[in-house]
């Protein structure tokens, strides 16, 4: 426990002696409020609820967070400074832990950090304060999902590009065979059970509900079992792999 | 203590170290000696914990770092090969890091830190981040890295690599007061620090231990240990040739060379030298500019045990032949 949190600490501290972690919050927020009232004629629509800060997050972490995870352990590797790290008395799945959650609670900071746009929602109108709650918290799960996929991408390599791009291509596919039509494709070709069982692989599937305010336990458990696969992964490739 | 027992470490069908054996015990200073990619920083890798064995095993401490890495990472000091540091950090952040890891609190960790900053003199540069230090400094960075918390047992790769002369000097003397009650492991390159520092050194090749002795041992079985070497005055007329033809010629030369002005009498066995070339000075008034009996060359005996152990250099196998006759 003392470890996850020294690691989770040594972790956030970096980000913030760089410029990334700046660089990051500024572009999420620039990002989020763009497509809120650009692309989700957020005036127009006359609604006062969140949907159109909200339906657009699956294709912002697309990118947004394999930029966070690349480094996670890529850069470890470049560095050799997962030699010293992994010498220390720490077992290697409390720093796959403690990394994960450094840059899990850094996107909860993003996320938090575009609460004046709720606050907003509430002088324009009396929105669902519970819903759009509740669609925070899935959105930060999802964002936990699309970091674990990262995370363990990026400990396959020491070049954070492959990282980033073998990360928006894996969490591409995951939220592309929850669309309507890529599924309505699979399903002249293949039986339907599998295909349903493919879709509810989905990270768009299981953010529809959540977004709207509507808690399912199944999305619950989809993105805990999402994040538990991939960091379970992440830690057989560093215990495997971290010489190379 | 550390008992190395058939350590082997494969990379695919590579074999980078191969079965080796050897134990350290508390109080000795072990110098892992080997040419390049013989395999010495895969073995600490090893013994630290960060790479798991192919098979065999060590036990340090009464820990085997198989079962009980976390132990064994506990009591142990490790400098990776090229000192690794996290380039955003201070000095003092990472030294902090470290010892927060170690469970030290607040206090303690203070305290450790400014006497590994003490010990290593990083105290100009200890709110500098590590990217913008030079090479020598990242160097003692991980040396304070490593002996941060008291180690019992401390393995070092490469510790004075990049080190100006003044800090290698400041290095060693650290390394032989911490030698008293510590098992200690220190590769290097630099022979003469395995005169200054070691009290042990074995020596691997493609993977595979070829010597372990005491580092006077070793000089002792240089071809040149209690060979004499004189050099004549140029302008006194004499001609280093006829001086060697000469002492070829005393029943206790084995052999001489001739380098130039210099005159090298190799014994045949077990005689004094000296004492015979002395007297044939004398005896011819040769006007010698120095004279000297020879303990060995370190380098030599590096060249021709490991070059001797590979399929390669046929002179460098005969010479080893030649030590075990000695020897017997
Ligand atoms: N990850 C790896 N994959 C494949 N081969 C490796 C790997 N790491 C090391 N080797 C090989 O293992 C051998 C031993 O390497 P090692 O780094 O232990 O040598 P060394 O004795 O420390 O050499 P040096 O004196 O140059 O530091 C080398 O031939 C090296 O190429
Ligand atoms: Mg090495």
């Amino acid at each position: 426990m003392n470890a996850i949190k020294t690691i989770l600490r040594r972790e956030l501290l970096g980000y913030f002696s760089t410029p990334v972690a700046w660089v990051f919050l500024v572009i999420f927020l620039v990002l989020t409020n763009a497509i809120t009232f650009v692309v989700g004629n957020y005036y127009e629509r006359g609604i006062a609820d969140m949907q159109p800060f909200f339906v657009y997050h699956p294709w912002l972490y697309l990118f947004l967070v394999p930029a966070i995870a690349m480094r996670l352990w890529a850069e470890e590797r470049k560095s050799g400074t997962i030699e010293f790290l992994l010498t220390l008395p720490v077992t290697a799945s409390q720093a796959v832990i403690g990394k994960f959650l450094a840059a899990w609670l850094f996107l909860g900071l993003a996320l938090a950090l575009t609460v004046p746009l709720w606050i907003t929602v509430n002088v324009l109108g009396d929105p669902d304060n519970g819903s759009i709650f509740t669609a925070y918290v899935g959105s930060w799960l999802m964002a936990g999902a699309y970091l674990s996929i990262g995370s363990c991408l990026s400990s396959l390599t020491r070049n954070q590009v492959v990282a980033f791009i073998l990360a928006v291509v894996t969490c591409l596919v995951l939220l592309l065979i929850g669309l309507t039509p890529v599924a309505g494709f699979f399903r002249i070709l293949l039986p339907q059970a599998f295909v349903d069982g493919i879709v509810s692989l989905s990270m768009l599937t299981h953010f529809d509900a959540i977004s709207k305010g509507v808690l399912d336990l199944r999305d619950l458990l989809y993105y805990f079992l999402m994040i538990g696969f991939w960091l379970c992964a992440n830690l057989i490739v560093v215990e495997l792999r971290k010489a190379d | 203590m550390i008992e190395v027992q058939a350590l082997t470490r494969r990379y695919g069908f590579f074999t980078a170290v191969d079965h080796l054996s050897f134990n350290v015990t508390a109080g000795e200073v072990l110098g892992f000696l080997g040419p390049n990619g013989a395999g010495k920083s895969t073995s600490m890798k090893m013994l630290t914990g960060f790479l798991a064995p192919s098979s065999g095993t060590a036990i340090i401490n009464g820990h085997d770092i198989r079962s009980e890495r976390i132990a064994v990472q506990r009591l142990i000091g490790y400098l990776p090969e090229g000192a690794p540091l996290y380039g955003e950090m201070t000095v003092t952040q990472m030294l902090k890091f470290a010892g927060q890891i170690r469970g030290m609190n607040g206090a303690e960790c203070q305290r450790a830190v400014d006497q590994a900053i003490e010990r290593l003199n990083l105290q100009k540069v200890r709110h500098q981040p590590t990217d913008t230090l030079s090479k020598g400094f990242k160097r003692r960075v991980g040396l304070a890295l490593a002996i941060l918390h008291n180690p019992k047992v401390l393995v070092m790769d490469e510790p004075t690599d990049g080190l100006d002369p003044n800090q290698k000097h400041e290095v060693r003397n650290l390394i032989q007061e911490m030698a008293a009650d510590r098992t200690i492991i220190v590769s290097t390159h630099i022979l003469e620090e395995v005169e200054a520092v070691c009290s042990r050194a074995i020596i691997i090749a493609g993977g595979k231990l070829v010597a372990d002795d005491t580092p006077a041992g070793l000089i002792r079985r240089s071809r040149f240990h209690n060979a004499v070497s004189l050099s004549v005055a140029e302008d006194s007329g004499l001609d280093a040739r006829q001086v060697a033809s000469i002492l070829s010629e005393l029943p206790e030369a084995a052999n001489v060379e001739v380098n130039g002005v210099e005159v090298t009498v190799f014994p045949d066995g077990d005689v004094d030298l000296l004492s015979a070339v002395n007297n044939k000075r004398d005896e011819h008034h040769w006007q010698v500019k120095s004279m000297r009996l020879e303990a060995g060359r370190m380098d030599e005996v590096f060249r021709q045990i490991t070059l001797g152990s590979g399929q390669a250099a046929p002179t460098g196998a005969s010479q080893q032949n030649n030590n075990k006759q000695e020897a017997a």
